[in-house]
């Protein structure tokens, strides 16, 4: 096992730096000279130029200038915003908590939908639920969810009132910001109604955001229950007379369970993602939105670095499925 | 010469005639509904795609100043001259969208040849060469992989700057993983199948085992894929049009239609939501014809 985790963990410390590689190439692309961006309109004299480019190194060779980089990134220093000046890495993490709070809200609605949806599909097969269930999950897997967000936004906030337009809470409340989830900010104060407004303003982003996995999910489970289900030893079960829920519950599911996990965890990407433009539409602060601003300003050192960390979670979070998927089957753990 | 051989000697064993790959493709394909809907709809689209100046009622960049937010025929108000509605300057909701519809599928059918291309090429060079030029390759693909498209297509845009064909290019790098891994894929399994040690052995160059011997053998995944990849191509070109990086005003493209619609969005619901529609639909009949190939062209599910 633990020779499995190293062999896995050899593979991941090269795509790491293959992504500080790209980021960094990537970030010096961009046309135009980033000192004269960090000036903006009025310029600088020759003379502060040349000041300022020694200052922050842009004078020298471009492979120093990488390892400098990737030193700095060792030491968890992504460089600074060029419009707050604030350290990139500090900016991220007052915003990360409110997209992973997003992102957990929407694999939940995506799993408590998906997972049972093609279970009961792949039971019954060719019946009119399953055809339902296959059409609903083909029209998510292709929907446009920046539409699918203004679609419900037009629905159920502006028509229907149910919930609000955009943002995570009401602008009457002050919560303070303790562990940065709002949901937990909020049971932990005394405000009265601050709960129910975080949940309120929560419904909707993530039902928008946890649509393709969901379908994604539906899918996959329907696929592996199917053919989990045409085994040997569930005919063996069944001929035993144990009871048809049981057969599916505990002899096809865990079996069946493998590949929708790998699936599941291979979400994060598309959750990400998504993200981006379902927070953009809902006014959601979270890194997404962080993102595209900083694009939009041409804020680059928090693009390359925002970048950076999301490849970066994305490689962990695969390599933790990887060595999970290696726990659960052992085939996997000793092949090479 | 040996296939033909092949089907002279099934002619002979079978009595009824018999069908040819072609023939029987279609007879698989056709029995899936839902991939003969998504086919009838691709057809209809590249129809109005090809004829947008003919069809369309209006020129989609024409402001009707006396006719601003109008709505759909069929409500109060609406006029049989606009169907669909105007948007915020008086312009023909519809006719955008026809002419909409020639964009997504050029920047479908771009980014696609564009990423087969460079995929097949990488994909047979690694599955072929093997060793440090398939494990460089491949690194870098891993790498591609790591990062969420839409992101990596945003990087590359902001880079590039927003404009259709820089779109266009973000999103055929982005899809090259994808056909990279399957070439190369494809290529290994019919490199140890015995008529390429034949060919290798009658003195085939490499370059002839690779495009003559092996690729014609790999093509069925890669029309999936390609089918497939138009969908993609058609969502990210939107999303990165609705984040303002694909087409810029006033280009009729689905997805800044809706940037644009965005303010509006309380008081004409019809600006919002046809180009959405539009994409959905377009995105569902490319998913639909991709699933239908892959079952008709996939011989384990043929029986």
């Amino acid at each position: 096992m633990f020779q499995f985790i190293l062999r896995r963990l050899s593979l991941v410390i090269p795509t790491f730096f293959g992504i500080t590689l790209l980021t960094f190439t990537l970030i010096h692309m961009i046309p135009g000279d980033p000192i004269e961006v960090m000036a903006g309109e009025r310029g600088v004299s020759a003379e502060r130029h040349a000041m300022l480019s020694a200052e922050l190194g842009f004078d020298q060779p471009l492979y120093i200038q990488y390892f400098r980089y990737v030193g700095g990134v060792l030491q968890g220093d992504l460089g600074n915003s060029l419009v707050t000046r604030t350290p990139v890495l500090d900016e991220f993490l007052a915003l990360f908590p409110a997209t992973v709070e997003l992102s957990i809200c929407a694999a939940l609605f995506a799993i408590f939908i998906g997972l049972p949806a093609g279970i009961i599909a792949a039971v019954k097969r060719g019946t009119i639920f399953d055809h339902s269930v296959m059409t609903v999950s083909l029209t998510g897997y292709s929907m446009p969810i920046f539409w699918w967000a203004l679609l419900l936004m037009l629905i159920f906030s502006v028509n229907l009132g149910w919930t609000p337009v955009s943002g995570r809470i009401d602008v009457v409340y002050w919560i303070d910001n303790t562990t940065g989830f709002m949901l937990i900010d909020t049971w932990l104060s005394d405000e009265e109604g601050a709960f129910t407004s975080a949940v309120s303003h929560l419904i909707l982003p993530s039902i928008v955001l946890g649509t393709i996995p969901m379908a994604v999910i539906a899918r996959m489970t329907r696929s592996s229950m199917l053919e989990v289900l045409s085994e040997d030893y569930i005919r063996t079960a069944r001929s035993k007379g144990i009871a048809p829920w049981r057969v599916i519950v505990i002899h096809a599911l865990r079996n069946a369970l493998i590949p929708v996990i790998t699936v599941i965890g291979l979400q994060v990407g598309i959750l990400l993602s998504g993200a981006i433009l379902t927070e953009t539409v809902f006014a959601w602060p979270g890194i997404g939105k962080w993102l595209i601003e900083s694009i939009g300003r041409r804020d680059y050192p928090v693009v390359q670095g925002g970048i950076l960390i999301v490849a970066t979670i994305i490689i962990v979070v695969n390599l933790l499925v990887d060595i999970m998927y290696g726990v659960i089957n052992p085939r996997i753990r000793h092949s090479h | 010469m040996s296939t033909k051989q092949m089907t002279v000697a099934e002619e002979t064993m079978v009595a009824p005639v018999p069908r040819t790959p072609l023939q029987e493709f279609w007879h698989y394909f056709k029995s899936n509904k839902g991939a003969v809907a998504g086919l009838v709809f691709i057809v209809f689209i590249c129809f109005l795609a090809l004829f947008a100046d003919f069809v369309a009622p209006h020129s989609p960049s024409v402001q009707a100043r006396d006719a601003l937010l109008l709505p759909p025929a069929w409500l109060d108000g609406g006029s049989w001259h606009y169907f669909l509605g105007t948007d915020d300057v008086g312009r023909d909701i519809l006719s955008r969208l026809i002419h909409g519809a020639r964009l997504s599928i050029a920047v479908g059918i771009v980014s696609v040849t564009f990423s087969l291309f460079l995929g097949i090429l990488l994909g047979l060079t690694a599955g072929y060469c093997k060793g440090i030029i398939d494990t460089t390759i491949m690194r870098i693909i891993d790498i591609m992989l790591a990062m969420p498209s839409l992101l990596l297509a945003i990087a590359i845009v902001a880079i590039l700057g927003p404009s259709i064909i820089n779109a266009a290019l973000a999103i055929s790098i982005v899809s090259l993983p994808h056909y990279v891994r399957l070439t190369r894929a494809a290529t290994m399994t019919e490199m140890s199948r015995d008529y390429v040690t034949s060919s290798r052995v009658i003195g085939a160059s490499p370059l002839r085992l690779m495009f003559i011997c092996i690729l014609p053998n790999c093509l069925a995944p890669l029309i999936v894929q390609a089918t497939l990849g138009f969908s993609t191509a058609i969502l990210d070109m939107a999303a990165l049009g609705f984040l303002g990086l694909g087409a810029q005003p006033p280009t009729p493209e689905w997805g800044s239609m809706l940037a644009d619609a965005l303010q509006f969005v309380q008081r004409a619901w019809w600006v919002v939501t046809f180009p959405g529609v539009m994409i959905l639909i377009t995105v569902l009949a490319f998913n639909l014809m991709g699933d239908g190939l892959r079952d008709a062209l996939d011989p384990k599910l043929k029986q």
